[in-house]
This record gives C-alpha cells, sequence and structure tokens, in this order.
C-alpha cells in the first residue's frame, strides 16, 4: 500500500518552482528592449512558423519561452480577450496592464493547482506608447508574479548573463540598427565555444518590432530582406558565407523548445 | 476585462480552448448577447418603422482591383437620419465590404466581421482566403435571419483583391448576400440596397472590362448619381454641405479611399455632364 508521506508546503513550492525554472532555462533565449520607434522584439529561432513573438493587438505584443504548447494556449487566450475587450469596448481600451494581469492571474492559479504540473514558460507582455518613456514591458513568470521591467529584458536559457550585457549598453533613444545590434550581441554572448561569444544569423532570428509611428496595428515582422537591412554587418557576412560556399551558420540550428526541449542551451 | 475568472483565477476554459479561431464562435460562448443575430426581439415588423435604413452601394472590378462606393444617406420613413453616414468600410487590409439595410445591425456586423478576420490572422498566423472571408460573412447574415424576418434586414456587399488569383489583373472579386445567407459571386459589378436597380441600370450602359481604378470609380460615383435621381432614400452629392460618396479601393496594395477632394471633383464633373444635357 502506497503511504502518503508529509511534504511541507514551502517544499512543494520550491519543487514545482525548480520544475518550471529548468523547463524554461533549457529552451532558446528572447530579448525584448525598447528603442526610439517602439518595441523590438529579437528571438533565437529556426522555425518561419512556429512563433515565440507575436501580435494580440493593435499596441501590444507577446514574446514567450518554454514550452510551445502552453505559452501558444496563453498567446490565444490573450488575443481572445483583447478582441473581445475591444469589441465591446474600444480599441483604445485594450492595454497591456489589463492583459497582464489577466495572465498573472491564469500563471499563478496553474501553478498552485494541485494535482497539475507548473507551466513552464515565460511571457513577456510588450505595450507600445506615444514615447519612449510610456512603452510598457511586463515580464510574467510561471508562478504568476508581475514584473515591468525598465525598458529590456531577457528570458529563457541563461537570462541574467543576457540581461546583464544589454543593461550596460542600453540607453533610451537607439535606434532600431543600434537595438538590434546590442540584442544580438547580449543573445549570441552566451552559448558560444568555451562559454564564448558566437554570432547569429539572420535565418536563425524571429524579429518583430512595435512600430510606433505606424497607423492601426504597429506589429510587424521583419523577415528577408526588412531583416537583413538592420542586420549588423549583413554584407560582410554574405560575402563570407559565399567564399565558403554554404549557407551561413546551420551547424548548430537544432530544434529546442518546440515539443520536450531534451536541448540544453548551457 | 469581460473575463469571468470563476474562483479558480484561472482564464475561463473558452479562451484557452484549442482550434477555435473564429472570433463569433468564441463570442458565442463567453458574451452571446454581443451577437447580433442573437437578440430576443418582440413578435412583429414594428422594428423597421423604428430603425434607420442605409441605402445603395456599387461595387465594380477593374483591372489589378476593385472599387466600391457608398452614398451617405440613411433614411427613417419618410425622414432622412443622416446625411453623412459611412457604408463603406475596409473589412481587412485586401477586401471592402458595404451594407444596404437597417444601419445599426449593418454598422455592428460590420465592426464585428472586421475583428472576425482580424482575430483569424492574428491567431493563426496567417489570413483567410478571399472566399473564406466571403463564406464568413454569409455564416454571419445567415445568424442574422431571425431579426430579418422581424424587419431588421441587413443586406452587404462584399468586394476585394485576391491575393491567391493566377493573374493579378483579374483578382478583383465582388459577392452579393441575401437575407438566408446565400452567397452570389459578382461578375464585373454590382449593386445593392433600395437604388440598386437604377445603379445597375446605370452600370449596364457604362461599365467595360479593363477599365482602370480611376475610370471605374467615376462609373461608381456617377451610378450612385442616377440612383439618387430615382430613388429618394439614395442621397446625391451635397455641393452646399460638401458632402460626397465614399469611394474606396482594394488591390494588391491594399485597400485605400479616394479623398474628400477627389471625389468631389468626380461628383462635379458628373453634374456638370447633367448639366448640358439635362435628362427629362
Amino acid at each position: 500500500m502506497a503511504m502518503q508521506f508529509y511534504a511541507s508546503p514551502e517544499q512543494i513550492m520550491r519543487d514545482r518552482s525548480e520544475y518550471a525554472r529548468k523547463g524554461i532555462a533549457r529552451g532558446r533565449s528572447v530579448v525584448v528592449l525598447t528603442y526610439a520607434g517602439g518595441v523590438l522584439f529579437v528571438a533565437e529561432n529556426i522555425s518561419t512558423t512556429l512563433h515565440k513573438v507575436s501580435e494580440i493587438y493593435d499596441r501590444i505584443g507577446f514574446a514567450a519561452v518554454g514550452r510551445y504548447n502552453e505559452f501558444e494556449n496563453l498567446r490565444s487566450a490573450g488575443v481572445r480577450m483583447a478582441d473581445l475587450r475591444g469589441y465591446s469596448y474600444d480599441r483604445r481600451d485594450v492595454t497591456g496592464r489589463a492583459l497582464a494581469s489577466a495572465y498573472s492571474q491564469t500563471l499563478g492559479s496553474i501553478f498552485s493547482e494541485q494535482p497539475g504540473k507548473p507551466y513552464e514558460v515565460e511571457i513577456c507582455v510588450a505595450e507600445v506608447g506615444t514615447s519612449e518613456a510610456k512603452d510598457e514591458l511586463y515580464r510574467l513568470p510561471y508562478d504568476g508574479s508581475v514584473q515591468e521591467e525598465p525598458g529590456f529584458m531577457a528570458m529563457g536559457g541563461q537570462a541574467e548573463a543576457i540581461s546583464n550585457v544589454i543593461k550596460a549598453q542600453h540607453r533610451e533613444g537607439l535606434t532600431l540598427k543600434e537595438a538590434l545590434k546590442l540584442a544580438l550581441a547580449a543573445i549570441g554572448s552566451v552559448g558560444g565555444d568555451n562559454n564564448g561569444s558566437r554570432t547569429i544569423a539572420a535565418n536563425q532570428l524571429e524579429v518583430a518590432i512595435l512600430d510606433r509611428s505606424r497607423p492601426g496595428r504597429k506589429f510587424r515582422r521583419l523577415t528577408g530582406a526588412a531583416l537583413t537591412a538592420v542586420m549588423p554587418g549583413a554584407e560582410a557576412q554574405a560575402a563570407e558565407a559565399k567564399a565558403d560556399g554554404k549557407p551561413d551558420g546551420k551547424a548548430d540550428a537544432k530544434s529546442d523548445d518546440n515539443g520536450d526541449g531534451k536541448e540544453a542551451a548551457q | 476585462m469581460a473575463a469571468d475568472f470563476g474562483t479558480s483565477g484561472r482564464l475561463p476554459l473558452a479562451y484557452t480552448a484549442a482550434g477555435n479561431s473564429s472570433f463569433t464562435e468564441f463570442l458565442s460562448q463567453v458574451a452571446p448577447e454581443l451577437l447580433p443575430g442573437r437578440r430576443n426581439l418582440p413578435q412583429g415588423g414594428a422594428a423597421k418603422d423604428l430603425a434607420p435604413h442605409a441605402t445603395t452601394i456599387v461595387a465594380i472590378t477593374f483591372s489589378g482591383g476593385v472599387v466600391m462606393a457608398g452614398d451617405r444617406r440613411a433614411t427613417m420613413g419618410n425622414l432622412i437620419a443622416s446625411r453623412d453616414i459611412e457604408k463603406v468600410h475596409p473589412a481587412d487590409p485586401y477586401s471592402l465590404v458595404g451594407i444596404a439595410g437597417t444601419a445599426g445591425v449593418g454598422i455592428e456586423l460590420i465592426k464585428l466581421f472586421q475583428v472576425e478576420l482580424q482575430h483569424y490572422e492574428k491567431i493563426e498566423g496567417a489570413m483567410l482566403s478571399l472566399d473564406g472571408k466571403a463564406n464568413r460573412l454569409a455564416t454571419m447574415i445567415r445568424g442574422n435571419l431571425g431579426a430579418a424576418m422581424q424587419g431588421l434586414v441587413v443586406v452587404p456587399l462584399f468586394a476585394g483583391f485576391d491575393l491567391d488569383a493566377d493573374d493579378p489583373v483579374k483578382a478583383g472579386r465582388i459577392w452579393s448576400f441575401d437575407v438566408t445567407g446565400g452567397l452570389y459571386e459578382e461578375t464585373g459589378y454590382d449593386a445593392i440596397g433600395s437604388g440598386s436597380l437604377f445603379a445597375k441600370s446605370s452600370l449596364k450602359k457604362t461599365y467595360r472590362p479593363g477599365l482602370d481604378a480611376d475610370a471605374a470609380a467615376r462609373l461608381a460615383v456617377e451610378a450612385l448619381y442616377d440612383a439618387a435621381d430615382d430613388d429618394t432614400a439614395t442621397g446625391g452629392p451635397d455641393i452646399i454641405r460638401k458632402i460626397f460618396p465614399v469611394v474606396m479601393t482594394a488591390t494588391a496594395e491594399g485597400t485605400s479611399r479616394y479623398s474628400e477632394p477627389e471625389t468631389a471633383a468626380m461628383a462635379e464633373a458628373i453634374l456638370a455632364a447633367r448639366t448640358e444635357r439635362p435628362t427629362p
């Protein structure tokens, strides 16, 4: 007969936290930062159809790391919630704050619900404002806590190391090119050989912006020519790849967290 | 947010359910009272005399797209309820929708249709096909049948640029609907509303395939002029108040609206031509 052992609530919560944190750390990173023209999302993602960054509403974007099925679930819920609110009130009444609070409640109750496992996700809700000072970034980890971040944030494997790189260089008034360069330097600062840095090619990136100057829906993906135009040193890289006679950097491009996420990024 | 979190603090199941990319279906689960077709109406057709009616809309294909235009009048019995109502709207970046019939329900339907298309695009990460959009609108009209039987009839006209078309020159397409949700693809041009008979008679004589956008827009404004000439519920160009038809196009570049000076110039050219040769 199975015996029921006593486990203190602290122990249970610690175990659950550890479980969720491990799951999240396995995935590749996502960086979100504000720049003069809006909010920039940069994710390491080789899939062009399974997104880590998406549009929620006119001014609101969503980025996530962790288990695909879980954050995809939250993403659709966010789109539904935002569309319902915009439809029943007005498009201007859909705010990132309300969305973040709904996500926080959902994640919080999933985290503490027994039986069941906590979500292995960390998400970011970003809202672009009329000026850089009015942009809002909310970090929502697996346990339902919510933090408003000051202009930049990193999630996923080795988020702290990445975050430190951005912290040192992030300032108000960056151009899109500068912001992308900073994001790439930060993501590339970890995961190289012998814990060194590495360069990431455009085809391994998912990049999107919330463009402050656009009327209506501000979310826009940067792909293809639009992306290479703002990539740092894009011309030099392309020339190098041609000389080598192979497409740039396919070697370490493996699927990460679209599924069980067994690959360790550390 | 209208979400009812209940006691668990979690979002309700309808929000997290997988596989549903329709906003209308989602609404029917969480807030059915917001759907135009789901309201309990009293018996009888009295409602139709209480609510303003929107009138004539025309759509014409041209090489590389489609143009849609609507007059600016809404009537309530013998009264003019509005002189500057806008009945033609972009449904999404590549399609246009116009309404005739009960104005309140029609405008609500357009708003719902716009959210529906955008919702699908966001959930699925891809746009619906143009035929898919037309079908979706037909389903929404079908949902309004009960209200239509009691006098709140709404009939839309849908037109758009088909991104999947083999030949971009012929990518402009038009669909008309009936109150039961019947969906009919039209060739060349079509019109709906009380003045549609006269608008179509006008287009029958003036339309020819292979028009360019500006020529098609002029024909549309002229057809509306002819409709206003014979139908009291359709408004003609209002020179004094500077109110002119809404004219929009959908092409490969997306939807765009002719500016007021442009539509004013079109209407004034037609007025000048008619002044020279007035019909008895």
